[in-house]
């Protein structure tokens, strides 16, 4: 019985988040009223010309450097033509034999580390939006049709290419976590599948284990989570390996994932074979990116989350250093180790709260050092008040914390007066109940209350 | 009443600058003579009523004008209105030029003679059964019938050079990237330049200082050297060259050869040193590179014309239908033909054959030009091989029509700046020299020129006009 | 260089021309002379010559990412064929 591995390359498109597009200067328009974002260059109006954007050149340049690509002496732009009502000059400006980014690779850490290599990095545009309407709901006409939004046309687009080096939907999902996390430290793209500004197709074949063989192989298209991708990817393999053991041969096709039913469907396919007929863009000059700028930009990159990784597991493990990672927790949890408090209770206290933007770290640490003094409801106020401008621990914590008893007393005695089914329970034997009391006690302070003080309250009074 | 058939610019702008004429009266004065001749010669494809403060222009209507339909002589653009301007009208404008409206042109500026527009055929003023020449034949007509001053047109393959030589105008094709293409209805974008047409080379210098220049919106585009007016009679200290295959060319017709080689030897007379040059490859291959390149482009240029945004759309109830109705329909069989061939020569298994190669060849003819261009400071032939040539000669024949521009291609294709004025009469039609120059040379060529125009006295007003 | 029908009716379906009947066999014969003619660059040893694709030694022209003013919906549809509820109308 053979054995079959999966052989899985992944072409990932990346939305970058420069205020302007990538050829006009129209601002990038994500949730704009449609046809809001345009201009004569993104809805292609006889004689508009684009010019590329600054920003999003340097952009792939630092996506390139994190990758380990090599940044090419000289980019090109070039046509790809197609027609698509979504591609309104009938060609896409995109980049052919000469990318701006070329090879590479991601090492990504875990208990069984593996590493990807990158064919290229290359910048182009994105098409507009089309709604598919109709089909007689009232509408003025009733008939089917389309309906296009340019206000996405044109917005600057990283395609990253991957070689062939994934082997299960495991590995692609960790993959594409890692590189994920690697585009959102750089800063150039909140590169969420959900909102379209992160899409990946995989390409998909299998092979008898330990073979070097490329078969043929599918694409699947239209995933719209990692979650997604892995399971796509395995119905692939699974549909391919029964096709091989049944004696058949796989042929080449694009298949979108259907996650409700977890099965393949035959992707809505062009009438004739694609022909693109590429050659360089002559509205535009080549790019070559000086020495010094590569130099500059590469001093630039910040901490890489595969070497984050790395660097957190010696004092965490590999997979609490991934989870701290790649849930962007690590910022946080430095800055509490740095503050003294220990790498466990550190990342224990990054991954239970969730720590706003511009938490005032100094001070966070404080409120770590005095978690188990706390109850969870007035350290989750704390942690939540820490961005807030002149947020002190020292003043949450103590000053508002009451111990009073005198204060406290009547507030213990209107809770117990509330709830007496709960207090027959409790003094019938479900001790359970104290946290309820408690946590009442505290919902009526707004988690100010010392939690010693109330629970010595309440045992007092359910014992009399 | 102002006699606009002689009026230059440089003139009609004195007399608004002495006080002696509006802008209005100008304009007016521009208008009738529309009124009277337009009729017959059909240059105007639109005419328009904004009256500027100073004299009056007509643009070829590939270009792009806000609030003014721009149909680049296709039926597919037909109630086409821009939402902008194009820099070169932006230029135009601000400097208060008044549009007088919008010349015709061969469908999308392919063709020789206009007779591809689909609008019909514009006329020659020397001889209304003969052709203006293409693709700007609209403006030079105009300018030659005193209908406008002067005009601007587009040139990729000789569409300025060659109709300006056959209606006696000047005519410039200036270096590729010195004027902005943004709002130019684009046919091929590695060849595709803006340029004047004028009757006097003075005023094709000024209207060329008006438009060029570095745009941030055209990335091709680079800073230009101030413009000289030129102003003196002689051409001291100029090298000029003769290259043998373009004076010796099959099809140049014995009075076109003529009438060059008598300015060939006024160039002499007026103290150029002259010699004999040798651009063989270029003249051999110029013609096949240029009908793969420009088709190339064109077939990817013309693309955006599907019905969805703007322009005619052909009626259906399924998208590629309506793609392929609206396209065949709304396409004159000359750019379907240069969209087939262009689809051709980029398809799989045939670019390395047909586009590549020709990209190659291109590299050589720079190259050819390049060491000519180490001896000399400008070449001569003739413009077009022949004169005007009667409507219908040759328009069902596209490899005759096409070789229209032998002699024109070169050059674009090295992306150099050629002027075409006119050097006498054969057969009673105009005859154009073209003076070609190194990039960035125009200052030259307009030395050049404006002496050679001098000397040779050309009466730029066709002689039934008179 | 003799160009096939099937060839002609490839590249037209390539480009989105519906080519009439008329129209295919007359571009057929017209296109086989130009590619003769054209055809004729083949015949130059162009061996280690870069190909050009622009006649000017330009490089690195950018635009900072800075916003300019985009048009108004009503312009940008002013020329559609077929607009609907600030769309662009196609069929399906
Ligand atoms: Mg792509
Ligand atoms: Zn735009």
């Amino acid at each position: 019985m053979t054995q079959w591995e999966a052989v899985v390359g992944l072409e990932i498109h990346v939305q970058l988040k420069t205020r302007t597009k990538m050829f006009c200067r129209c601002e990038t328009g994500f949730g704009a009223p449609p046809n809001t974002h345009t201009c004569p260059v993104c809805l292609a109006h006889p004689g508009a010309l684009p010019v590329p954007n600054r920003k999003a050149v340097e952009w792939t340049i630092r996506l390139g450097l994190a990758l380990g690509s090599e940044i090419a002496e000289r980019a090109v732009f070039a046509r790809k033509n197609y027609f698509y009502p979504d591609n309104p000059k009938g060609y896409q400006i995109s980049q052919y034999d000469q990318p701006l980014c070329v090879g590479g690779s991601l090492a990504v850490p875990g208990v069984e580390p593996f590493e990807i290599g990158f064919v290229r990095a290359h910048l182009e545009e994105d098409a507009a939006k089309t709604v598919h309407v109709g089909g007689g709901t009232g509408r003025k006409i009733g008939a089917e049709r389309s309906l296009i939004d340019f206000n996405r046309g044109g917005t600057p687009l990283v395609e990253i290419v991957a070689q062939p080096d994934i082997r299960s939907a495991e590995q692609a999902e960790r993959f594409l976590q890692l590189l994920r996390q690697t585009i959102v430290a750089l800063g150039i793209s909140d590169a969420r599948m959900e909102e379209g500004t992160l899409r990946c197709d995989a390409n998909v074949s299998v092979r008898p284990a330990g073979s070097d063989e490329l078969r043929t192989r599918w694409e699947l298209k239209n995933m719209n989570s990692f979650r997604y991708i892995g399971r796509g990817i395995d119905a692939a393999v699974r549909a391919q390996v029964a096709l091989y053991e049944s004696g058949e041969e796989v042929e080449q096709h694009t298949y979108d994932y259907e996650p409700e039913t977890d099965t393949l469907t035959p992707h809505r396919s062009k009438e004739e074979a694609d022909d693109y007929r590429y050659f360089a863009e002559p509205d535009l000059v080549p790019v070559e990116p000086a020495a010094a700028l590569v130099e500059r930009l590469r001093a630039d990159l910040p901490l890489l989350p595969a070497d984050a990784i790395r660097a957190r597991a010696e004092a965490l493990g590999v997979e609490d250093a991934w989870a701290l990672v790649t849930t962007d927790r690590d910022p946080a949890y430095l800055g509490l180790v740095a503050g003294g408090v220990s790498e466990r209770e550190a990342y224990n206290f990054t991954m239970n709260q969730s720590i706003p933007a511009g938490a005032d770290l100094g001070e966070l640490v404080k409120v770590a050092k005095a978690a188990k003094e706390l109850t969870r409801e007035a350290l989750s106020g704390a942690v939540a008040a820490s961005a807030d401008a002149g947020f002190s621990a020292d003043a949450y914590l103590g000053q508002r914390a009451v111990s009073d008893t005198g204060e406290l007393e009547p507030l213990v005695d209107a809770v117990l007066a509330a709830h007496p089914g709960q207090v027959e329970a409790y003094r019938g034997g479900k001790d359970g109940l104290l946290g309820f009391f408690v946590g009442q006690v505290m919902k009526e302070t707004g988690g100010r209350a010392n939690p010693k003080v109330v629970n010595e309250l309440l045992r007092e009074k359910l014992a009399s | 009443m102002i006699d606009t058939l002689r009026l230059t610019a440089e003139e009609a702008n004195d007399l608004l600058t002495r006080g002696e004429a509006s802008s209005r009266e100008l304009f007016d004065a521009y208008r009738a003579a529309i009124d009277e001749r337009d009729g017959e010669l059909r240059c105007f494809l639109r005419l328009c009523d904004d009256v500027g403060e100073r004299i009056p222009i007509a643009l070829k209507d590939v270009i792009g004008t806000k609030g003014v339909e721009t149909t680049a002589g296709s039926k597919i653009l037909a109630g086409y209105v821009p939402v902008y301007d194009s820099t070169v009208a932006a230029r135009v404008k601000a400097r208060g030029l008044s549009l007088l409206g919008k010349t015709n042109t061969d469908e999308f500026a392919m063709g020789s003679s206009t007779e591809n527009s689909a609008f019909g055929p514009s006329r020659n003023p020397w001889d209304p059964t003969r052709v203006p020449g293409g693709s700007g034949g609209g403006s030079a007509a105009a300018v030659a019938a005193g209908l406008a001053p002067w005009a601007l047109g587009s040139d990729t393959g000789g569409s300025i050079k060659q109709p300006s030589a056959l209606c006696g105008n000047v005519g410039l094709r200036p270096t590729y990237g010195t004027v902005s293409r943004y709002g130019i209805v684009a046919f091929a974008s590695s060849l595709d330049q803006v340029g004047p047409v004028t009757k006097t080379v003075r005023d094709n210098a000024f209207l060329y200082s008006v438009v060029s220049g570095r745009d941030p919106a055209d990335s091709t585009t680079v800073d230009v050297p101030p413009v000289e007016l030129p102003e003196g009679e002689d051409l001291k200290g100029l090298r000029v060259g003769v290259p043998v295959e373009m004076r010796d060319a099959p099809g140049i017709e014995p009075g076109v050869a003529d009438a060059v080689a008598r300015a060939v030897a006024l160039c002499e007379e007026l103290g150029a040193e002259v010699e004999e040059c040798s651009l063989p490859r270029s003249v051999e291959y110029g013609l096949p590179c240029y009908y793969l390149i420009a088709p190339a482009e064109a077939s990817s240029n013309l693309a955006r014309y599907d019905g969805v945004r703007y322009g005619f759309r052909a009626a259906g109830d399924e998208l590629t239908a309506v793609y392929e109705r609206t396209r065949d329909e709304g396409f004159g069989d000359e750019p379907k033909r240069r969209i087939m061939l262009g689809t051709y020569a980029l398809s799989a298994g045939y670019y390395d054959a047909y586009y590549g190669k020709a990209q190659q060849v291109r590299t050589m003819i720079i190259r050819e030009h390049g060491e000519v261009f180490e001896r000399f400071d400008l070449i001569v032939s003739a413009t077009s091989p022949t004169v005007a040539f009667p409507i219908g000669a040759r328009a069902d024949d596209p490899l005759a029509m096409y070789a229209s521009d032998l002699l024109t291609i070169p050059s674009c294709v090295a992306g150099l700046p050629g002027l075409s004025i006119p050097c006498g009469l054969s057969e009673g039609l105009p005859v154009g020299l073209q003076l070609i120059g190194p990039q960035l040379a125009e200052n030259t060529l307009f030395r050049a020129g404006h002496a050679l125009e001098r000397a040779l006295e050309f009466d730029y007003v066709p002689e039934r006009l008179r | 260089m003799e160009i096939s029908r099937e060839e002609v009716l490839h590249v037209a379906k390539l480009a989105r021309l519906a080519l009439t009947e008329e129209e295919v066999e007359r571009f057929r014969g017209q296109l086989s002379a130009i590619l003769e003619a054209v055809g004729k660059v083949s015949e130059l040893d162009l061996e280690g010559v870069p190909p050009t694709s622009h006649p000017l030694d330009l490089v690195n022209v950018l635009a900072e990412d800075e916003p300019a003013p985009s048009l108004a919906r009503e312009d940008a549809l002013a020329n559609a064929p077929d607009p609907e509820d600030g769309f662009f109308g196609v069929p399906p």
